[in-house]
């Protein structure tokens, strides 16, 4: 490992130290979940970063070849639990691709609505823990605050607030409740009554407009915050070549610059259900940014995700105003005896971590012969030995934190 | 590219080395021999038409069963290793796939080895340290072949079909 002599914050070098390993984890808050990583370090200097994962597997895939694909949905609510919207979605779909069928278009608006929602919750917490990582806490309080009026809107769809298993093989389990009462913290929030009847998707509308307003206070708090910067930026750099051949996908792919997204993207299964909506998809470089930022550093991953909260939003938007003239039921029968035809099938969908797969296995019968989970945060960790090296110890946090990884998803 | 071109490309190139092709599955997929998969993966990565850059998935299956009834109907026991590719330029996918057997030499215990290609695409150490660990492939010339995600005193390969629960693992109950 190269040492950079130049580099004006490390004073160490002149003064050698011994070697030391320092564990870091699996306990350690800012390692998001049960992560070790083992530093090899020399004074502040970490010359290498060896990750040791399993700590929360759970054969994921060995029990899916045990289980019809309706029974497993639960268990990918499990694996990333901060969107486990999305991981339904990506698994219905795979399932749906293997046995050739097409949800209807209120299932299909229904399933844009949720799997938007959801990744507007996970970005939230992914911004909210990236400051407690760097060491600022409300940004947390904050986040936490606008993600649990989601969660309240989720309960009242399915009644689940962390492992919702509703979108399902055939579309989704319930349709929106016609009448909610408001959602305590919206209620508080927005000085409306605390028993104040609305449907729905007034609800929402009410929460999105409540929230749009908040995303330049964000802004201020943490994107254009200068130790923030300071912490982010010209750190954790990741070129176009790297992140692709590290198979980083997701926001750590196009913060370095790589314009590309499933659901504009992806296979016909997935891209047709976004078919008539208007979105962007955020790529760095970034014409805001600030002068210390390089193409595809922390700063760059961060500022993707709160730029798809923004485009999120429109597509909830869009999607509420599609949904009430959709047509179809909310579902079609997937049957838990289902046989499963003799076909391999792979579909990967853009989770708010990245491009998540399944890869399914049919064999006449309802348990599919093989079960396999892509993890996007697997592959988006594993690039952190090939990033961390040469950096300092107090950069860990906020390299690794920059990935947004849950480890539910990674162990499974 | 269509998936026939780029079979034939793959035939031309390299001959009875590609050893069989299935157009009919929903994600139509190329057989490859073991010996032949880093040579197959560095063309696919590198030729201007193909430039697989990314490999997207990797993982393996094992096709066994105690029934010999079913068994029949599974074809010969093996492990078979998937790839799936997509190109981020050209915006195409193809799916590769090596067939093992479950064991080389037919001596139990002994993995079946095919070359890494941890070479071509930074992501397969891991995905490739998973298959060794899950399902039991060796991995010749990875450049750190452990498992990953059960613990390194970890007996047997899980993901196989005879894989047989441990009773007890630093005696902690596990059945």
């Amino acid at each position: 490992m190269a040492l950079h002599l130049e580099d004006p914050r490390i004073v160490e070098f002149d003064v050698r130290t011994d070697e030391m390993l320092v564990n870091m984890g699996p306990q350690h808050p800012s390692t998001h979940g049960v992560l070790r990583l083992l530093l090899r370090t020399d004074g502040e200097v970490v010359s290498q970063v060896i990750p040791h994962l399993g700590y929360l597997h759970r054969s994921a895939e060995k029990i899916g070849e045990n289980l019809s694909l309706p029974q497993w949905i639960p268990y990918t609510d499990r694996m990333d639990y901060l969107a486990g919207m999305n991981m339904n979605l990506g698994l219905s779909l795979a399932a749906e691709k293997l046995m050739g069928m097409e949800v209807p278009p209120k299932a299909m608006e229904l399933r844009v609505l949720i799997g938007e929602m959801g990744r507007i919750a996970s970005h939230l917490v992914g911004m909210g823990a990236y400051g407690l990582d760097l060491g600022t806490f409300s940004p947390f309080l904050y986040a936490f605050r606008e993600r649990e009026i989601i969660l309240d809107l989720f309960e009242e769809v399915c009644g689940a607030r962390l492992t919702y298993s509703y979108i399902t093989p055939g579309g989704v389990t319930h349709d929106l409740p016609a009448k909610i009462t408001i959602p305590p913290g919206l209620a508080a929030l927005t000085g409306k009554s605390a028993n104040l009847q609305m449907s729905w998707i007034e609800a929402c509308s009410l929460f999105l407009d409540w929230l749009e307003k908040r995303i330049p206070e964000y802004h201020t708090l943490l994107t254009t915050n200068q130790i923030f910067i300071k912490r982010t930026a010209g750190l954790g750099i990741m070129d176009r070549e790297m992140a692709i051949s590290y198979g980083c996908t997701g926001p750590v792919l196009r913060g370095s610059g790589v314009d590309h997204d499933l659901r504009r993207d992806g296979e016909p299964i997935y891209t047709r259900m976004y078919s008539g909506y208007e979105f962007d998809v955020p790529v760095a470089p970034f014409a805001s940014a600030p002068p210390e930022c390089v193409l595809g550093d922390n700063w760059c991953r961060f500022y993707v995700r709160m730029m798809e909260v923004v485009q999120s939003i429109r597509l909830v938007r869009q999607a509420m105003q599609k949904y009430p003239t959709a047509g179809g039921e909310h579902r079609i029968p997937f049957k838990q005896a289902q046989k499963l035809p003799r076909k391999e099938v792979y579909l990967e969908t853009e989770c708010p971590r990245g491009q998540m797969g399944f890869y399914l296995i049919g064999n006449d019968s309802n348990l599919p012969w093989r079960a396999r989970a892509k993890s996007s945060s697997f592959c988006n960790l594993s690039v952190t030995e090939a990033l961390c090296a040469g950096c300092l110890i107090a950069d860990i946090p906020a390299i690794v934190g920059s990935l947004d990884i849950v480890m539910g998803e990674i162990d499974r | 590219m269509n998936f026939q071109d780029m079979h034939s490309r793959l035939v031309s190139q390299f001959g009875g080395r590609i050893t069989g092709v299935n157009a009919e599955n929903i994600d139509p997929w190329i057989e490859v021999e073991p010996a032949a998969i880093l040579e197959v993966c560095e063309f696919l990565k590198s030729e201007s038409d193909l430039l697989f850059d990314s490999l997207n998935n990797l993982c393996a299956t094992d096709w066994f069963d105690a029934d010999p009834k079913k068994q029949a109907k599974l074809g010969e026991p093996r492990v078979e290793v998937v790839y799936h590719l997509y190109s981020f330029s050209l915006r195409h996918t193809l799916m590769l796939k090596v067939k093992l057997p479950r064991w080389q030499g037919g001596i139990a215990g002994e993995l079946p080895g095919l070359p890494t290609v941890s070479g071509v695409w930074a992501v397969a150490d891991w995905h490739e340290r998973e298959a060794f660990d899950l399902v039991g492939v060796n991995f010749i010339g990875h450049p750190d072949l452990r498992r990953i995600l059960c613990s390194e005193d970890w007996v047997g390969h899980p993901l196989r079909r005879d894989y047989e629960f441990p009773l007890e693992y630093h005696g902690i109950r596990a059945k």
